[in-house]
């Protein structure tokens, strides 16, 4: 699609918004929008007739530490009745990253938010399960930031066998037999 | 020992201690934990090219209640590893380990935060395979190297 009809039919939708076009090695459209714009501009993506971005193929990260501002979250969208697809990326601070959750309008977001906030950190306003994803649940830092220290030493964790007194042991059978009947 | 000339049936004498050594080192039931591409070469090792089947040591569990012996076969992750244990725990006694490749064993070229640097930080391991991954010769000798192993151990 031609960045300057989309990023007209998007203006049109959201009055005021910065919206900036970047040319790309790979010829795919790529738009930058701000944090403040980005609900609206997804919105408008994904309900006008003429884009109809019905899919959300990916959500992912980039860290360009020392510069500021820092991230950039990256969406790929696509439309599948109009055969488009293009990158939305949004610049994002390094003192305080975070974004609005996308789940409203696409709910595959839920998964991809939840890796972007495990690997980098990246919080998501309004996400109904902001849990890890891919590292353990007690995991100290963000891998994927570049200041993570990769190679870093530390002891693994194990299981624990499951202590239970007699009385817990008692009340957890006398449950299940309830259960059961 | 004379024995053998008083029955007219042939006898075989030998110890408690002899014979439990050669039972279990001759059916080691190895528990399915395969990680990573060294799965694979495990896999080999159990079908008909390379049978394992010759050292007695080719029905693969899947249940670690029925198995005494563990191939960590591939690089265990941090969010693995207490699964790992747990697997570990629930086989009866007596129980060993192979460290199969490079990266069970000091954790291979993954040298970061994701992968734990050699199993043997969770479970005691007998024998270390080397090799990345190594092939099933290599594996087979290491199985035939804790048959060696199995028979020096007393029950005491």
């Amino acid at each position: 699609m031609d960045p300057t009809t989309l990023i007209a039919s998007l203006q049109e939708a959201v009055p005021g918004a910065q919206i900036e076009s970047v040319p790309s090695v790979d010829l795919q459209t790529t738009i930058y929008v701000s944090r403040e714009d980005l609900p609206a501009i997804a919105r408008a993506l994904r309900d006008r007739p003429g884009l109809a971005f019905n899919l959300l193929a990916e959500i992912t990260a980039v860290d360009f530490w020392p510069r500021e501002p820092r991230f950039e979250l990256v969406y790929i969208l696509v439309s599948i009745s109009n055969r488009l697809r293009v990158r939305m990326k949004v610049r994002l601070s390094g003192a305080d990253p975070h974004a609005s959750t996308m789940i409203g309008l696409w709910p595959a977001a839920n998964w991809l938010e939840r890796e972007v906030w495990d690997l980098f950190g990246i919080s998501f306003e309004g996400h109904p399960d902001p849990r890890r994803l891919l590292m353990p649940e007690d995991w100290d830092g963000y891998p994927l930031r570049k200041d993570y220290p990769v190679q870093i030493k530390m002891t693994p964790r194990t299981s624990e066998p499951l202590q239970v007194t007699e009385e817990e042991f008692r009340a957890s059978v006398v449950k299940d037999r309830l259960t059961r009947q | 020992m004379g024995l053998e000339s008083e029955f007219e049936i042939p006898v075989l004498t030998t110890t408690v201690e002899k014979m439990v050594q050669w039972a279990r080192r001759s059916s080691i039931w190895p528990v399915t934990f395969g990680l990573a591409c060294c799965a694979i070469e495990m896999m080999a090792m159990s079908c008909s090219r390379y049978d394992i089947a010759r050292f007695g040591a080719e029905v693969f569990r899947g249940s670690p209640r029925q198995s005494d012996l563990m191939i960590v076969a591939g690089r265990l992750s941090r969010k693995m590893a207490p699964a790992l244990r747990r697997i570990y725990d629930q086989m009866p006694e007596p129980k060993w380990v192979i460290s199969m490749g490079a990266c069970a064993s000091i954790g291979g070229v993954f040298d970061n935060y994701a992968l734990v640097q050699g199993v043997d930080q969770i479970v005691p391991v007998d024998v270390y395979v080397p090799g990345c991954p190594p092939r099933p010769e290599s594996l087979i000798y290491g199985i035939v190297q804790l048959q060696r192993k199995i028979d020096q151990q007393k029950l005491s």
